[in-house]
């Protein structure tokens, strides 16, 4: 038995494929937010691992993918050349070389999620937004300060190696093991984690443990996901990896609810469309967006796309 | 060691201060494998301090609990819940927004050899522990009167049920010792009746100890074997109800005169 699961994700590789094949005739602009939705979707659902399932509310998404975009980026750039010389300038090389940048931007980050993770995990709610927020700002500034990275001009001349093939490949394997992990009787962990750390423990489960997997796993494909978006940009800079950019995340998670997956990739849509759709209204277009922001936020604050039964029951009990 | 030892659960010399305050003074107290014991005590007597210390929320400031021969001195909440001690909560804390299955699924999870990758990868054994532990559940929760809950959020059921669930939640951990604090608290007549019968059942069905804190007279003495009590950190009696009811330290200090 393969299983269903698993059959839906390579069915959404090799659609991923075929989009690629016809990438030629979208027209590039389409091109761009299509990718842009992509590498959205995979920080998004990642972090709502940790925000959402396993409701530690962390401030760093970002930093995380700065470590996977300038790691990566580092790869191609400097062993790309030495690599592609050995294996021949072939589309197969330089897929094989993309692959292991990627892989390899993720699992330092992950590598960073361990410590960010170990010392702060303690802390809980607010305390924990703040040292991960930290921790994004200081990731930020060490960037700024290596100069074989670019320094503050930021990291250049990286091959465009991103296509709609690899985004919505990693898309879909985000979503496959998010939801994979949370929908096992060990994944149910993180969400009783969340709901009482207290009796959480008192079941037998370790709840240190499953915040950094949450944690470490969430830090992986946000920094795949940087990664891709060093490889679509071409040039990465330290600013794009600020605060600003955490909280965007933050919010797809908030607004998708909490916990809820699909509504989550909903949410990174719709997000990364909005400002484009505002485009025409160009001097307006922030002050739209955010007024958005609240007007979703007073009227659903449970997240837009969570269902009206387990709104009720929250309800029900506040 | 061919014989298991008849002690399950002992503390010796337990004394838990916080700052200048000795909520457990000097406790000697055991509990014998199979057994139903109680714990009671006015308010403040340290009764749930002395759950606490041995859950492993609290570390006792001198003496020593140990469990099955072993100490659990220093040792976590959850791993001492691996070393078959759970327990239900004063008010209740349940996984509020998870499914009532969710909730026991939950706490089957140190029975279940799979974790993160087997979970991602979802191969053959995967899917039949899963099944297992499925089917598992359901066979608990019909027999706490509960199946028909399957899907509900934790959260929606009414307060008999989720002190039920909490019960069911903690077996589901398979321990040895089951903590029990103040399961009658808010229950109507007819509830502590059912719930009398529920917790003699469980006993008797798992094989396993029971300690139970308890205000509700009419429970603790009606299904106990033996009752310790505890007035400002000190036990000042203990035997079988009847001697408790007869003791006038108890009458003293909790029961009061019934003229």
């Amino acid at each position: 038995m393969f299983g269903r699961a698993k059959t839906l994700l390579l069915g959404a590789i090799v659609a991923s494929f075929v989009l690629q094949l016809l990438s030629g005739y979208i027209n590039p602009y389409y091109l761009d937010v299509l990718t842009g939705i992509g590498i959205n979707i995979i920080l998004a659902v990642s972090l709502n691992l940790i925000n959402g399932y396993t409701g530690q509310f962390s401030l760093g998404h970002a930093g995380f993918m700065a470590v996977g975009a300038y790691t990566s980026a580092a790869v191609s750039i400097f062993l790309g050349p030495h690599f592609l010389s050995a294996l021949g300038n072939g589309n197969a090389a330089i897929s094989v070389l993309f692959l292991l940048a990627l892989l390899t931007g993720g699992i330092v980050a992950a590598i960073a999620g361990i410590f960010v993770g170990a010392p702060s995990l303690r802390l809980k709610g607010d305390y924990l937004a703040i040292v991960t927020l930290g921790f994004g700002e200081i990731i930020r500034v060490i960037f700024r300060n290596i100069p074989s990275l670019g320094g503050a001009l930021g990291l250049n001349g990286i091959p465009d190696y991103t296509n709609l093939f690899w985004v919505f490949s990693f898309a879909a394997l985000t979503i496959y093991a998010v939801t994979a992990m949370v929908n096992s009787t060990f994944g149910r962990g993180f969400l009783a984690v969340h709901d009482n750390e207290v009796a959480a423990e008192a079941m037998g489960l370790n709840p240190t443990k499953y915040k950094m997997v949450a944690f470490v796993v969430g830090a992986f494909f946000a920094g795949i996901a940087g990664g891709l978006y060093g490889h679509f940009k071409m040039s990465i800079d330290p600013k794009g990896f600020g605060f600003l950019k955490s909280i965007e995340i933050v919010v797809m998670v908030i607004l998708g609810g909490m916990g809820n997956t699909v509504g989550v990739i909903i949410a990174a849509i719709v997000l990364t469309l909005l400002p484009e759709v505002l485009r025409p209204v160009e001097d307006y277009r922030m002050i739209i967006y955010s007024l958005l922001l609240i007007i979703l936020m007073l009227v659903r604050p449970q997240g837009l796309f969570t269902p009206r039964k387990r709104a009720l029951a929250e309800r029900k009990t506040t | 060691m061919s014989e298991p030892q008849r002690t399950l659960l002992q503390l010796t010399n337990c004394t838990i201060r916080f700052g200048g305050l000795t909520a457990v003074s000097a406790l000697n107290f055991e509990i014998d494998r199979e057994e139903l014991v109680g714990l009671i005590g006015p308010n403040g007597a340290g009764k749930t301090t002395v759950f606490n210390v041995i859950t492993g929320v609290y570390c006792p400031t001198e003496g020593d609990v140990s469990f099955s021969g072993e100490s659990l001195v220093g040792r976590k909440p959850h791993q001492i819940t691996a070393h078959g001690i759970a327990r239900t909560f004063q008010n209740i804390r349940l996984f509020g927004s998870m499914s009532v299955a969710d909730n026991v699924r939950v706490a089957f999870h140190r029975h279940v050899a799979s974790g993160v990758l087997s979970g991602l990868w979802r191969g053959r054994a995967f899917h039949n522990e899963e099944k297992r532990v499925a089917s598992e559940v359901t066979e608990m929760l019909e027999i706490f009167h509960l199946g028909k809950f399957h899907d509900t959020p934790a959260q929606s059921l009414s307060y008999g049920d989720q002190r039920r669930l909490e019960i069911a939640r903690a077996l589901a951990t398979k321990p040895k010792l089951l903590l029990l604090d103040e399961p009658a608290a808010g229950m109507n007549a007819s509830e502590k009746i059912e719930l009398m019968r529920l917790i003699q059942f469980i006993k008797d069905k798992y094989k396993i100890a029971v300690l139970l804190v308890e205000h509700d007279m009419k429970v603790v003495m009606g299904i106990c074997e033996r009752i310790a009590v505890l007035d400002y950190g000190e036990k000042i009696a203990e035997g079988s109800p009847a001697d408790v009811r007869k003791n006038p330290k108890v009458i003293a200090a909790y029961l009061g005169n019934e003229n």
